[in-house]
């Protein structure tokens, strides 16, 4: 691998076939590669989470972020948009399904595209990752600790969103799972009772706890950050990926 | 944790937003969640907006809860202050 990477902010056909913006990364070299769809958190389509799209590309992958705000709040600063659209209730999970399906597409029609793709999110998008992974044609998901997977959402909840319990059965492909233990937003109790849906139902997945880690651990930028989980997770997620997204992935 | 909770509230004023320009809000948004800013895990958010503006016309203001706690005391001190047929209304 050169290690050479590009980045850029492109249109790809979103939920509907609506265009919306895109941040995408890949390695310069051109062999054939599996590709990563990055979920951004609720504050947005920020500089963090487009670090993380280029991270992917330095592991060899084509990766995108869709900017999940960009019908409410088109070419408006990261922050202004989640405001915006924290205020108006959220996206909807229709509509994030969409823009992950319109985003592993256009990574699959890319030239070097082993067919593989992957989805990754964290804190809301960890959640939105799961529902992806039970909606979308995808070969590895990673949630890294997403609230309201299990759980019961309250009923005075902001967010225009459900636990995705009933879902859970339809899951396409092998999670990896992520989680604080010193989290609220999942607690262990809630992360216990996702693991044994995914038992039950024979589904294939890896989940690692970490102690003295709350919620966004994987945060270089907030006091959150605990650098051992965050560490070996991106180890995991590396292994992971590495597994399930390369050409011979099971 | 993200708390996700957002209260909201209609408000009359204006405000000084981006650009150093002043403009007329309409709504707040206040919320005990991560900052994009403020170096703490959570903090007290409150966004004054205008949506019939669009996204960007938005002032911000993140505070630790317990400066947000302070500033409440002092918004209801500063209105106790002044004979009340100013602030009736």
């Amino acid at each position: 691998m050169s290690g050479e990477l590009s980045a850029t902010t492109l249109e790809i056909a979103g939920d509907g076939g609506e265009p919306i913006e895109a941040y995408y990364a890949r390695p310069e070299d051109g062999r054939p590669r599996g590709g990563v769809v990055v979920i951004h958190h609720m504050p947005g389509y920020d500089r963090a989470t487009k670090e993380m799209v280029r991270r992917f590309a330095e592991l060899g992958y084509d990766a995108i972020c869709p900017n999940l705000y960009s019908r409410q709040a088109p070419g408006a600063d990261p922050s202004d948009a989640a405001a915006a659209v924290r205020a108006q209730g959220g996206i909807t999970d229709a509509q994030l399904v969409g823009d992950v399906a319109g985003a592993a597409a256009y990574l699959r029609s890319r030239s070097t595209s082993n067919g593989r793709v992957g989805v990754i999110g964290h804190c809301s998008g960890g959640r939105q990752a799961v529902l992806a992974a039970c909606e979308v044609e995808l070969d590895a998901a990673v949630d890294c600790y997403g609230a309201y997977v299990t759980g019961t959402v309250p009923p005075d909840w902001p967010l225009k969103i459900t636990n995705l319990v009933d879902q859970l059965p339809s899951l396409r492909c092998p999670l990896l799972g992520m989680f604080g233990n010193d989290d609220k937003f999942p607690t262990p109790e809630q992360v216990d009772e996702l693991e044994a849906i995914l038992q039950r139902e024979g589904k294939t997945y890896e989940f690692h706890r970490y102690d003295g880690a709350g919620h966004a651990f994987f945060a270089v930028d907030r006091p959150s950050y605990r650098v051992e989980a965050a560490n070996d997770g991106w180890e995991r997620i590396a292994a992971f990926f590495g597994t399930h997204l390369s050409a011979s992935g099971s | 944790m993200c708390t996700y909770t957002t209260i909201q509230a209609p408000v009359s004023g204006s405000a000084k937003g981006p650009n150093g320009a002043w403009f007329r809000v309409t709504d707040a948004a206040v919320y005990f969640d991560h900052p994009v800013h403020a170096p703490a895990e959570h903090t007290l958010n409150i966004d004054l907006a205008a949506p019939a503006q669009g996204p960007c016309a938005r002032v911000a203001i993140e505070l630790t809860a317990e400066s947000a706690r302070e500033l409440v005391t002092a918004i209801n001190a500063a209105l106790a202050a002044v004979p009340p047929e100013l602030t009736a209304g």
